[in-house]
């Protein structure tokens, strides 16, 4: 694997440029062991098609999405007031996210508070790069293996995002297979809404296992996501059904990232 | 002249009856705050008039289109009924001659079709037992609710067919009164067992089945407001108002923002009136919008929200059909303290909730939209469970210790996990 190049937004204002986009990395791509190599995997893309990007490295804080879906609307426009001060303060024009969460809250919840982007979820940049042939993804590790696509919410039904990850996979030779409930109908994988934060109320199951369990009866290859938060549920209810060795979870950054051996 | 005016009696009635109950619902709704909703008409014809959420389940969808189409255009023939009623004519659009024929005819197919999909509902329901259908939150008068509407229905519909086949009976007698009119695509497999009946009996059997249809639609017609059915009127002005915006963006709290942007921006000029500070979040129906009323009223329980939740299908108790029921419930119940109370509510120590909402139904939600993109009507209960969340979190600070674990972590740490600030490009560094 190559080195990866990133530079943040004060190395770039200290060197008088500006970056044609910003990566709003989020605090799972920056925390999280198993999300991080999903933000590597998004960094080696962008280094491959050579586009000037920044990151806001220490200087980005959490977007307050899991703060707002709490209910602590406060702490949320604290943290939305402090973010949109750093990123007006670098005259931010578009940002590319690697989390659907930080992608719907920065693109639908900071304009009402003096924030407005062009925001896209990195799935998207990815279809776009190969539609304008910047990227190739034919023909790689991908060929011919069985994928089924997990549709984040935030994502899918939030934003009506279903079609740019589905694409991306098609790109790769991959076998694309559609769980009973996808796209406007999917499930949830039981993250969202701040359930990632706290134990599920009394029940008969798992979300997660009864989302992981639908996609391993089409006995994929690769559980493929498009949300840290989802990887981390699917991972787990995967390795509930003891079939981690079969089907792997991974993001379409990790995808796109492996079919080009970057 | 009599029964004219009988029927003048009944009309008037159950107008201002209806006229009453309904201005009641309006007045309940309007309890709500306001709220600025852009109306927006092809949303409505789409998806209330044109059914477009439906066609997602193609059983209910083909079933439900039967009752409803036959219901609107039914309803035309109703109109003959009323001219006939007042003017005590007898189908009195008959001078249309051929296409008149064709109207009942058709009109006949349309009320099989409907007494078929009910019929087929009712075995759904009580037979079938098809999940969403038959879950706890229906125990009771939800229950009963459904099963009252399918039998109307049917029974209305059989008065039809009855109705017609006594009417052709007397026309084949050549009956002075009945002048041939009209065709009988269905109601003709009924008129061979009639023959054996005199005139007296006959005319007695139209007659009672026509004030029978008539009745049924006046007592319908009012028992709408006290019913699930409403949503045969209120799924018009409710997919009207629907929310246009992304489903993943939530509201923006004015009054939030008047505290927190002023420490960000001195010149900041408040939006909200400081001498009307209103409740953080919702606790009551009265803290709801008037859209979130309009929503619980619009409800016709069918259940595609509950049936499609994440943590419901998982076993817990959170049901957002169950959310909109307690909300139009705790609503009847404000508005039956105001009307006790000359106009005024009394505080009668309850609310939304608390004593029909649980916090274990508010904290289970995945905030996933199923439950809003399943609504045939665009009800969304989501909105309502986050506001609830509003109120326990800022007035109440009452949220699982979990949540409260995150929220501190996102203060000082700007991440809900406690990882140093310093720390967050480490990644660029690590294989």
């Amino acid at each position: 694997m190559s080195t990866i190049q990133v530079k943040t937004m004060a190395e770039f204002t200290a060197s008088g440029e500006q970056p044609d986009i910003l990566f709003w990395v989020g605090c799972s791509g920056s925390f999280d062991d198993r999300a991080k190599k999903i933000t590597r995997a998004i960094v080696r893309i962008l280094n491959h098609v050579n586009i000037k990007f920044a990151i806001l490295g220490a200087e980005e804080s959490c977007t307050g999405d899991p703060a707002k879906r709490a209910g602590n609307e406060f702490l949320f426009q604290m943290q939305a007031m402090t973010n949109i001060t750093t990123l007006n303060n670098y005259n931010i024009k578009k940002i590319v996210t690697g989390c659907p969460h930080c992608f719907n809250t920065l693109k639908n919840e900071y304009p009402a508070l003096g924030g407005n982007y062009e925001v896209i979820h990195h799935t998207q940049l990815v279809q776009q790069l190969i539609n304008e042939g910047k990227l190739k993804v034919e023909g790689g590790e991908f060929k011919g293996k069985k994928i089924v696509f997990h549709d984040p919410c935030y994502l899918g039904r939030a934003n009506d995002v279903y079609e740019a990850p589905r694409e991306v996979i098609q790109n790769l030779d991959a076998d694309l297979a559609e769980m009973k409930r996808s796209r406007a109908k999917g499930l949830c994988c039981g993250a969202g809404g701040a359930q990632m934060f706290k134990e599920a109320e009394k029940g008969s199951r798992e979300v997660n296992i009864e989302r992981a369990e639908e996609a391993l009866a089409e006995n994929p290859d690769v559980i493929a996501v498009a949300c840290p938060f989802c990887n981390t549920m699917m991972t787990d209810g995967v390795k509930h059904f003891n079939k981690e060795t079969q089907t792997k979870v991974l993001d379409v950054a990790e995808l796109v990232a492996g079919a080009n051996n970057l | 002249m009599i029964s004219s005016g009988i029927f003048c009696i009944l009309l008037i009635g159950a107008s201002a009856l209806f006229y009453i109950n309904i201005k009641k619902v309006r007045r309940n709704i309007l309890l709500g705050k306001d709220v600025e909703v852009k109306g927006d008409l092809k949303t409505m014809l789409r998806v209330a008039f044109g059914q477009s959420k439906m066609a997602t389940r193609p059983i209910p969808f083909i079933l439900h289109l039967f009752v409803y189409v036959g219901f609107v255009l039914i309803n035309i023939e109703v109109l003959e009924m009323f001219v006939d009623g007042v003017f005590q004519t007898h189908r009195a659009f008959s001078f249309l001659g051929g296409f008149y024929n064709f109207l009942i005819g058709f009109f006949e197919v349309l009320a099989f079709l409907v007494t078929f999909g009910c019929a087929v509902f009712l075995i759904r329901r009580n037979i079938v037992h098809v999940k969403r259908l038959v879950m706890k939150e229906l125990n009771g008068w939800a229950k009963t609710d459904a099963n009252i509407i399918l039998c109307s229905e049917i029974i209305m519909m059989s008065a039809l067919f009855l109705m017609n086949a006594a009417d052709q009976t007397l026309q084949v007698r050549g009956n002075e009164h009945y002048t041939t009119a009209g065709s009988f695509p269905v109601s003709q497999f009924i008129a061979p067992f009639l023959t054996n009946m005199n005139d007296g009996t006959l005319i007695f059997m139209e007659r009672f089945c026509w004030w029978l249809h008539i009745v049924g639609i006046f007592g319908f017609l009012n028992y709408l407001p006290i019913s699930k059915h409403l949503h045969i009127l209120l799924a018009f002005p409710n997919t009207y108002y629907s929310n246009l915006k992304p489903k993943g963006e939530f509201s923006t709290l004015a009054s939030v923002t008047d505290v927190v942007a002023p420490n960000f921006d001195p010149a900041y000029q408040p939006q909200t009136d400081p001498n009307n500070p209103q409740r953080f979040g919702v606790k009551d129906v009265q803290d709801l919008t008037w859209k979130n009323l309009l929503d619980a009223y619009s409800c016709t329980e069918c259940g595609r929200c509950t049936s499609s939740c994440p943590q419901n299908i998982t076993g817990k108790k959170l049901s957002p059909r169950k959310i909109i029921m307690d909300t139009r419930d705790r609503l009847e119940e404000v508005g039956k303290n105001i009307d006790k109370n000359k106009g005024v509510f009394v505080d009668d120590g309850k609310a939304l909730l608390g004593d029909y909402v649980t916090h274990e139904e508010i904290w289970a939600c995945n905030t996933c939209n199923a439950c809003v993109q399943e609504c045939p009507v665009n009800i969304n209960p989501l909105e309502i469970i986050l506001e609830m969340r509003r109120y326990l979190v800022m007035e109440e600070s009452n949220s699982p210790a979990e949540l409260n674990g995150m929220f501190s972590n996102v203060e000082n740490n700007g991440a809900p996990w406690q990882f140093s600030p310093s720390d967050r490009a480490n990644w660029i560094n690590e294989q």
